[in-house]
């Protein structure tokens, strides 16, 4: 049987409209508007002033310090302005507005679609090289690769683990990056095994994508120490911990990370993007992003130049539905609700869902029931209803007690709460307050 | 038989002596000795246990009272000078005067003035919908409206008005305890001085966005042209940050500023009505 | 723009429970027992039940709205539920307004005090009932006995429970072999042709309802279980070291309200422990209960009292007994 995690979780329905829908590529638009904080850690600086030209490639953007990420221009084009955008986030960000004007790459990218399999690049080679090019993980969360890849001394790796699970309903974009790029994927992991020094990667993906799970075995065949893994279907699965729980059954301890048990963990997206960065010296201004929702009339999947903004993949999937009621960046249990199409795509976007109105509404919320659904689902075994109810009341420290900090907000508690509360916004108020205090405290 | 009902008086009446006596020394065992003054100012406050003293509750502020050497720094909002003065004709010691204040929303963005960008859904709390995103218009400081503030109020004194989304205080029920203050997430209420007759002259708005975006979110908002500033005779207005600020301390409610203001960000409260400018020619011209 | 999107914290999806599909999911899986008690007590059963839950929800409503002028919310159906569950720990022969005065009690005094739906720490159904107890013992106490389908509503045939038989048989020094021999055998036992409650006597409806109320994962198998198991394991304790003075666990189980109350009173959401631990605890706290007070304490039946004394713990299990959390207490190699 497929593997899993034990405790908790749910199956939320699948709705993978699009799982076989090809990559297209999206046409560069007229303008795209570049956000300088695509990643966890210090937004990077601008280093391109109005009116410079740009090509496709260039370095517009310096990451600030060792947690930063560089950022790169999509297209080429005359820099118009540097402005604030409310992105993705919520909140205005500064950002790179690019008017386009045709396509011209920098030379050094190397454009041929030939799959170079040779890793000439030694270890620090190639973590310079994801500095530099930009990259993050592109399961969301942006986390820069090169400080993942950077193993602090006195700490080993002896596993990587590849995700490629893809549990939120609606996404499709690595399932159909892996069905298209098995083989740059699958460098791509030997890039990451050379440059963490493992002799061992696990790949798990689960038993939802057949096509993928074989794909990505056949050409894991042609390479020693990788081994693809099936994995039973639920959410969430593609949650580090959990994939860690599911594929070695190890549980990262409380208050540490996966390096502690010698784990590192990347997504399949950033193992191509590492394969392009590495063998193509392609950096991070491209990606897979899903387009999808209930009324969308053509719903697909395409490769997107970053700072596109969304109501261009809107327009080529079929337009704007008048029912439109929500608009959510990544997944429908962990993505961002965004309140305008202009939104850019950014290194972490893997999808836009368009939800329909009856679909987006909240219901009322009623009293407390004290079922315990939200406990049983919580796949970190705690108990989410105590959790919010301190939150709401301001306990911080019973809060804190309560591990409300190890909370990974997969949204599972929300989910089921048959009365309807928002269970899920009182532990991030209440997460984001402890830690507030936390710091606070570690100043002092 | 007969013996029963003397028996049972006898044996009760011996208990009852033997537990008063455990009980007496007990008493003296763990007797604490506590000012009285504690309960004779306990008796004087308020009762709220609302915490704008900076204490937990009213008996926490009458202890606090009790052991301070000055009564310099402690104040009762809610009571005001009188309590005070009482406190301190206990105590032996005279009550600072503190100028009573009262709670003001710098925030007059209504749905009126500041367009909504999208509706937020998620649950009613500010603390959230502030943790998410800019809010439901494009001003990124300006008032959520879903009531924290009324929420905190242990005196009924702010309500939510529903046709313009921002909470409305009441002059007469706010007693200035802060605890509005401490429950917004955007720092939009401040405690100012109470002028004569309830007057109230502020900047209501705390936009720190340049003039083009903060104007283009709300029509009401303060755009830093500091034009308020150049009029004020008294000195008592400050820019900082792309938001003008009275000084309530320093203004003398003249309301030149109130005119100047292009975007009409600067509110006054309980003034006379003005007179206005073609009134004031004809009276001159007809005397 | 013409229209304005909707934001919200994540998740923006939602499963399909509601409140109010679990409590109808609850009352559907008392059908069975209610359809076996008028199959065995007539209109009395339909009466009382109606009686019950048209009082349930009628005082859920006046209270709501004149007394605490809050929002009406009696359609989530947990007054439903109550009314029922009210009834069937009931005769079939109860005066009406004996049965208003349960209601009042259930609706108004356990549940409605406390803040209603979820603030209750006692199971309101069983407060109404044990008031009932107290207040009417012998109306509560005079059992119709299982005639078929029958008409007749307070001139009912009555007859004693066969835990009431036992009981009062020990006392007066009869032995349990004779005893034995005078209440309905395991079979009519299993299928609820006996004296009783109107709601607790068949076994198989009950166990039905328990099987639904698994299947739809309304509730966890961990409270049920538990009781149950407890109750077999002491009361074989008791019967294998005496056979002559105690009655066989089969019998315990399948007599009074041991199932439902095991089933469908212990397992309430709102007075019931949160987690799996304290579930079991919880459990096996109410199986000892009820074998202690069936077999040494004054009343033939114990159930209702067990799962009022437990539910008292319970916020006290919430907060010592805690469910062990991913990555606690782990020691990897």
């Amino acid at each position: 049987m497929f593997k899993t995690f034990p405790s908790g979780g749910i199956h939320p329905p699948e709705l993978k409209l699009t799982g076989s829908a090809p990559i297209l590529y999206l046409p560069v638009p007229e303008t795209v508007t570049i956000p300088v904080s695509q990643h966890i850690g210090a937004p990077a600086v601008p280093l391109v002033s109005k009116g410079d030209y740009v090509k496709t490639g260039q370095l517009i953007a310096a990451g600030q310090g060792f947690v930063s990420s560089n950022i790169h221009s999509s297209v080429s084009g005359k820099i118009n302005k540097i402005d604030t955008i409310i992105d993705s986030t919520g909140y205005r960000q500064s950002a790179i507005f690019i008017d386009v004007e045709g396509d011209e790459w920098i030379d050094s990218i190397d454009r041929s679609s030939e799959i170079i399999r040779e890793i000439k690049l030694t270890t620090p080679e190639i973590i310079k090289r994801c500095q530099e090019s930009g990259i993050v993980g592109m399961g969301g969360a942006a986390f820069p690769s090169h400080v993942k890849l950077a193993i602090p001394s006195g700490k080993n790796c002896n596993i990587l683990i590849i995700n490629g699970v893809e549990c939120e309903p609606f996404l499709t974009s690595d399932h159909r990056l892996m069905v298209e790029k098995a083989a740059e994927i699958i460098t791509g992991v030997s890039i990451l095994m050379k440059a963490l020094n493992v002799d061992n990667a696990m790949i798990g993906i689960e038993a939802n994508k057949p096509d993928a799970i074989a794909c990505m075995t056949e050409e894991a065949s042609l390479v020693r120490g990788i081994s693809v893994h099936g994995l039973k279907v639920k959410y969430p699965q593609g949650a580090e911990k959990q994939l860690i729980k599911a594929l070695t059954n190890k549980e990262v301890p409380h208050g540490k990370l996966p390096l502690d048990l010698g784990i590192v963990v990347q997504n399949v997206a950033t193992a191509f993007a590492i394969y392009e960065a590495v063998q193509k010296n392609k950096p991070l201004f491209e990606r897979v992003v899903t387009i999808t929702g209930k009324s969308l009339t053509n719903p697909g999947n395409y490769f997107v130049r970053t700072g596109t903004p969304i109501v261009r993949l809107i327009d080529a999937a079929g337009g704007l539905p008048e029912d439109t009621g929500k608009i959510i960046s990544g997944g429908p249990m962990m993505g961002k609700a965004v309140n305008n199409t202009g939104v850019p795509v950014v290194k972490g976007t893997s999808g836009i869902v368009l939800v329909p109105l009856e679909d987006a509404k909240r219901e009322t919320i009623k009293p407390c029931i004290r079922c315990a659904k939200c406990s049983s689902v919580c796949s970190f075994n705690q108990e989410p209803y105590l959790m919010m109810a301190l939150a709401e009341r301001g306990l911080w420290e019973r809060a804190e007690a309560s591990g409300i900090t190890d909370c990974m907000e997969c949204g599972s508690c929300s989910y089921v709460c048959p009365a309807n509360r928002p269970i899920l916004d009182y532990i991030r108020l209440g997460k984001s307050t402890v830690n507030k205090l936390k710091r606070e405290r570690n100043a002092k | 038989m007969s013996l029963t009902i003397p028996l049972t008086i006898l044996s009760l009446s011996l208990l009852a002596f033997v537990s008063a006596v455990i009980l007496y020394f007990v008493a003296q065992k763990f007797k604490v000795i506590e000012d009285p003054r504690i309960d004779e100012i306990q008796a004087i406050l308020p009762a709220a246990n609302c915490g704008g003293c900076g204490f937990a509750g009213c008996r926490n502020f009458a202890e606090a009272l009790v052991g301070a050497d000055t009564l310099e720094n402690l104040n009762c909002p809610v009571g005001g000078i009188a309590v005070m003065t009482a406190a301190g004709n206990i105590l032996g010691k005279t009550a600072p005067v503190f100028d009573p204040l009262i709670a003001v929303i710098k925030c007059n963005g209504t749905a009126e003035f500041r367009s909504r960008t999208s509706n937020y859904d998620g649950a009613p709390d500010c603390r959230i919908a502030h943790n998410l995103y800019i809010g439901d218009t494009d001003c990124s400081y300006g008032c959520l409206g879903n009531g924290d503030c009324v929420r905190a109020c242990t005196f009924n004194a702010i309500n939510m008005d529903y046709e313009t989304m921002l909470p409305v205080i009441m002059d007469n029920k706010c007693v200035a305890c802060g605890l509005c203050v401490k429950a917004c997430p955007r720092n939009l209420i401040e405690l100012r001085k109470r002028a004569k007759k309830e007057k109230k002259l502020y900047v209501a708005c705390s936009s720190c966005g340049k003039g083009g975006t903060a104007r283009k979110a709300c029509k009401v908002a303060c755009i830093a042209c500091s034009k308020c500033l150049q009029i004020c005779e008294s000195g008592a207005i400050t820019i900082n940050n792309y938001l003008a600020y009275i000084d309530a301390k320093k203004c003398t409610l003249c309301r030149k500023c109130v005119t100047e203001c292009p975007t009409g960000s600067i509110l006054e409260f309980n003034f006379p009505p003005r007179k206005l400018k073609s009134e004031l020619e004809t009276a001159s011209i007809s005397g | 723009m013409s229209n304005l999107f909707n934001i919200s914290p994540s998740p923006h999806t939602h499963g399909p429970e509601t409140t109010d599909k679990l409590m109808r999911g609850v009352v559907l899986a008392l059908i069975p027992a209610l359809l076996a008690s008028v199959f065995y007590f007539g209109t009395g059963a339909l009466i009382v039940t109606a009686t019950s839950v048209i009082s349930c929800v009628g005082f859920e409503y006046l209270i709501q709205r004149f007394i605490l002028k809050k929002p009406v919310s009696i359609t989530d159906g947990s007054a439903v539920v109550t009314g029922i569950l009210l009834a069937f720990n009931l005769p079939s022969n109860l005066p009406v307004f004996i049965i208003i005065i349960g209601s009042l009690v259930a609706i108004g005094i356990a549940k409605m005090t406390f803040g209603g739906l979820g603030n209750n720490p006692f199971n309101p159904a069983l407060v109404g009932r044990v008031f009932l107890l107290i207040s009417f013992p012998v109306q509560m106490t005079t059992w119709p006995l299982p005639k078929g389908f029958q008409t007749g509503y307070i001139d009912a045939l009555t007859g004693a429970t066969p835990l009431a038989v036992i009981k009062e048989g020990i006392k007066n020094g009869e032995s349990l072999v004779n005893l034995m021999e005078k209440i309905p055998s395991t079979l009519r036992m299993f299928l609820g042709n006996m004296g009783g409650s109107m709601g607790e006597v068949a076994a198989i409806a009950l166990l039905i309802g328990f099987a639904y109320l698994l299947f739809k994962k309304i509730i966890t198998w961990h409270i049920p279980v538990s009781i149950i198991g407890t109750v077999a394991v002491f009361t074989g304790i008791l019967w294998l070291s005496n056979p002559g003075s105690f009655a066989d666990p089969l019998f315990h189980i399948l007599t009074g309200g041991l199932l439902l109350g095991a089933i469908f009173m212990a397992t309430d959401y709102v007075t019931s422990p949160m987690n799996p631990k304290a579930m079991i605890i919880y459990g096996c706290g109410i199986g000892l209960l009820t074998v202690v007070i069936r077999v040494w304490g004054a009343y033939p039946e114990g159930v209702s009292f067990a799962i009022l004394i437990m539910n008292a713990f319970v916020p006290l299990m919430n907060l010592y007994i805690k469910p062990k959390r991913f990555g606690e207490e782990i020691k990897n190699g």
